[in-house]
């Protein structure tokens, strides 16, 4: 083969952030006219790559050579990239919700004459491109009027104006149902046959079964190996056993569990989207920790898994919930965060920095901030109570910082997340829901955040833990539930934990009421 | 050596408070000067303060609304509206003038219910629900006086505007003897509770401010009273509105530093998802507010319409900006969760004291406005300039 049949090599793409090297001598080549999917747990450096390759990170910021048409690319910018053929459509559209499907598709890219937006044009045009996507809505119908699966169409027929040669896609049906996920597989197909090369990032093995030509696994930064899918001779277990097979060594501390009572269960749990109604975010799950237990929650993104711990957290997510929330066996109400503080669960959120901590303000009021009423009399705060506390857990948790009224902003992920959890452990709670204790933290911190959770459990506290990082699950976990699609799909004893089978469970579809 | 480098690398952190307090300094000096000594003249402090009380009344409210990340543009018609309300009850309804205050704050807390309401429990922006109460309530003015002024008031209400406590010296002694016990006793109060503060905070092992910059502070402090105490004895004692307003910035400083309340506060500006999620009760927070804002304008109102000894229908007209600026050039952050009220306080006194010196010097109301408007730029300029220096270290 020569090189003109490859419209995108990455050869030896090498990419470190501070303290994190993201990406090692990825090398990828992708064949004109085919649909290339690229495989990888969350955190694996899929996106960093596409991000390197649209020019999100300039020439420059990583070492190695983007090579697009048989020529060595300098991309300092996404439109550069866009510029060459290049189109990426992230998980988040981009689209602007109240301007009309033409505007967006035209957006920044304006039929004009004379410096005015030549009206007819854009909505003509943009009725022909909806035509090729197979979207029958008019053109000046607004963004928020249309549904995820169209918005995702609405984003491709954006492209298509932009004569893309490459269109990469970054997990597109991760938020659509079974209806609009095949449309849009079919439109990839279709495009393929117009001459569109397209590179799609995806959990949904089946997806990849499909549609794919060929699948590229990287896996901690590196590529693992690429496979032919075409003919049939790749199985979703192949590209299981690529995605995980690393061993586990001894990166998480030893634990002996002492298993007690039942604490947490819950029972038909299900929730619905805050946006569309219609949607069914979680499914009627059961689930249950006792004291002492660490429970995993396994689950890729998007599968429903924040979504069903924060709607137990005082229905902060979600809409239509209905279900049962049993504590210590018997029925109670979490209908506002303070209430389930009240009921004794805890829940440290995924995103520290928005939704866990006061960036601004120091590790003492932050850590205070879930109880300060256990330090404070008649409405004031009693300091030295509340400084003792503070320094307590930052001895206890090894936060490492100058002082207790360090500002939490200017901490490292590791000491943030600590805080995050000091301030959990200072509500006293029973249950502790912990969404990606350790995301965006280093090997190091991370042994340390198991030990605490490790602690957390001798404590006799129910401790469910979400990941996307299985090793971590099974590393930890006394046992597992998997999530997929907002339904448990499956429950694993620690003993029973293999990464293939969990990963199995992980993608497993749901299974539907044939109409 | 070393000591004298952290006590530099200590300032250099507590660059923008003592900026504050030097701004406040060079300014009065300025017009010391530039008045040929009038602005430190006895008779004019008195006025500075008796004048101004209103506005730094507002700021402290509204410092609080602004570190919870709201605003409210509605005070300045509260205020008047509230006056006219005072107006209204006393001379036409003929109520006893402490009823009268009493029902006056209780209106204020009615119409603080009303706009926390729809900013906390209907998530209207605080912008828009107080834009609304601006016109509101300026309408209300009047619609209740009929868009015609009254006056006078009563004596025993006009006292609480621009009145001074009880001579007891009788007006023969050099320096007002109330006055006089009064100053000793707060500074000795600011001295004890900052010593005390500091041991407490040592013996518990907080990082706490070096020691050469907790006396300069705490020497100033009380040298600042001292002389204000000097000049007040020395023409007619102590305004009562000084009384009103110094409980008032106690009381809400050590709200603001200490209690539950104030820490939500500071939270919910901070990071309002993140204060939700644990457990913080914002919208009662943000509605409980709003309440306080209400009743603070009312307070404002009274003694305004006290000191003019008039109930105006166009009555504090402007009042809400005087009140933001003060704030802002007291070091809020328009983003929310920085603030404190004995911060809002100087930005006031810095914008009363520009107008007060400008007003002696005859400089026109144009000019004014351009000097006060380049000076609240100035301070956020210094403020964004000194938090993009810190984020690069």
């Amino acid at each position: 083969m020569t090189t003109n049949d490859y419209i995108i090599e990455m050869k030896h793409i090498s990419k470190t952030f501070p303290g994190v090297r993201a990406l090692d001598d990825v090398s990828i080549s992708v064949e004109t006219g085919s649909i290339h999917a690229i495989c990888g747990e969350n955190g694996a450096g899929k996106s960093t790559l596409m991000k390197v390759l649209s020019g999100v990170y300039p020439v420059g910021t990583f070492d190695g050579d983007v090579v697009f048409d048989g020529e060595v690319q300098a991309f300092r910018n996404i439109n550069d990239s866009e510029a060459a053929g290049i189109v990426i459509i992230h998980q988040e559209l981009a689209l602007s919700p109240f301007l009309s499907i033409a505007e967006n598709i035209f957006l920044g890219n304006e039929r004009q004459r004379f410096g005015w937006i030549d009206w007819n044009r854009t909505n003509f045009e943009a009725a022909q491109l909806l035509m090729k996507v197979g979207l029958n809505d008019n053109p000046i119908t607004r963004i928020s009027d249309l549904g995820v699966g169209k918005q995702q169409l609405v984003e491709i027929a954006k492209a298509l104006s932009k004569r893309v040669r490459l269109l990469i896609l970054d997990e597109p049906t991760a938020a659509l149902n079974d209806a609009d996920s095949a449309h849009l597989l079919d439109l990839l197909v279709q495009l393929k046959a117009d001459g569109v090369t397209c590179i799609l990032i995806s959990h949904k093995l089946n997806e990849i079964e499909s549609i794919a030509d060929k699948v590229t696994i990287i896996r901690d930064g590196r590529t693992i190996e690429t496979l032919d899918v075409g003919e049939g001779s790749v199985s979703e277990e192949r590209i299981i056993r690529g995605m995980v097979g690393r061993d586990l060594d001894n990166r998480f501390p030893e634990h002996m569990p002492t298993i007690g009572a039942e604490v947490l269960r819950i029972e038909d749990w299900t929730v619905h989207h805050p946006i569309d109604h219609e949607r069914v975010v979680v499914d009627h799950a059961n689930l249950s920790v006792r004291a002492g237990e660490i429970v995993g929650l396994a689950g890729l993104m998007g599968a429903g898994r924040t979504e069903l711990a924060m709607s137990i957290f005082g229905r902060s997510y979600g809409v239509g919930i209905s279900g049962r929330i049993f504590k210590d066996g018997k029925q109670i109400e979490t209908k506002s965060v303070p209430a389930a503080i009240r009921h004794g669960i805890a829940y440290a959120t995924e995103d520290r920095k928005r939704y866990g901590l006061n960036l601004i303000e120091d590790i003492r009021r932050n850590i205070t901030s879930t109880a300060l009423k256990s330090v404070a009399r008649f409405g004031w705060v009693v300091e030295h109570e509340e400084i003792a506390v503070a320094k307590r857990y930052r001895t206890d948790l090894g936060i490492k910082a100058p002082s207790i009224d360090s500002i939490v902003g200017k901490l490292s992920g590791g000491n943030q997340q600590k805080v995050v959890l000091a301030k959990w452990m200072f509500s006293d709670p029973d249950v502790l829901i912990l969404d990606e204790p350790t995301r965006g933290i280093d090997v190091g911190a991370k042994y340390e955040i198991y030990g605490i959770i490790n602690q957390l459990a001798d404590a006799g506290k129910a401790v469910l833990v979400i990941s996307s990082e299985l090793p971590e699950l099974i590393g930890i976990c006394d046992r597992i539930y998997t999530i997929s699609g907002g339904s448990i799909t499956g429950e694993v004893a620690r003993a029973d934990a293999e990464p293939e089978h969990l990963l199995r469970l992980m993608t497993k579809e749901k299974e539907r009421d044939t109409p | 050596m070393s000591i004298l480098r952290s006590a530099v690398g200590y300032l250099a952190t507590q660059l923008r408070q003592i900026g504050l307090f030097i701004a406040l300094i060079v300014i009065i000096v300025f017009f010391q000067v530039a008045t040929s000594g009038t602005t430190l003249r006895p008779i004019n402090v008195s006025n500075i303060i008796v004048q101004n009380g209103y506005v730094l009344i507002l700021a402290i409210g509204m410092v609080m609304v602004i570190i919870a990340g709201h605003v409210d543009l509605s005070v300045g018609s509260v205020a008047g509206f509230i006056g006219a309300m005072a107006g209204v009850m006393i001379t036409q309804w003929g109520l006893p003038v402490w009823l009268a205050c009493i029902l006056c704050l209780v209106i204020g807390a009615l119409v603080g219910m009303w706009q926390g309401f729809w900013i906390a429990y209907f998530k209207i922006p605080a912008f828009i629900v107080t834009l609304a109460g601006m016109l509101t309530f300026r309408g209300l003015a009047q619609i209740a006086l009929d868009n015609a002024s009254i006056s006078p008031f009563p004596d025993a209400f006009r006292t609480l505007g621009s009145g001074f406590l009880p001579d007891l010296g009788g007006g023969t002694s050099f320096l007002e003897p109330l006055t006089v016990v009064l100053g000793i006793v707060s500074t000795l109060a600011l001295v004890a509770s900052s010593v005390r503060g500091r041991f407490t905070r040592r013996k518990f092992g907080v990082e706490d401010e070096p020691l050469p910059w907790f006396l300069a502070k705490l020497v100033l402090t009380a040298a600042l009273i001292l002389l204000v105490t000097y000049l007040l004895g020395s023409y007619q004692g102590t305004p009562v509105v000084l009384v009103v307003l110094g409980v008032l910035v106690v009381g809400y400083s050590a709200v603001m530093r200490r209690s539950v309340f104030g820490r939500h506060i500071y939270a919910m500006g901070g990071n309002l998802a993140a204060a939700t999620l644990s457990g913080i009760k914002t919208r009662r927070v943000t509605f409980l507010l709003f309440v306080n804002m209400g009743v603070l304008a009312a307070l404002a109102g009274i003694l305004f319409t006290a000191q003019l000894n008039l109930a105006n229908p166009t009555a504090g007209t402007g009042f809400e900006l005087d009140a933001i600026a003060a704030v802002f050039i007291g070091g809020a952050a328009v983003t929310g969760g920085i603030g404190t009220v004995p911060g809002a306080i100087i930005g006031g006194l810095i914008i009363g004291i520009l107008n007060n010196g400008m007003s002696i010097l005859g400089v026109g109301s144009q000019y004014q406005s351009l000097i006060k408007g380049l000076v609240l730029l100035a301070a956020v300029a210094f403020d964004v300039y000194n938090k993009r220096r810190g984020g690069r270290q």
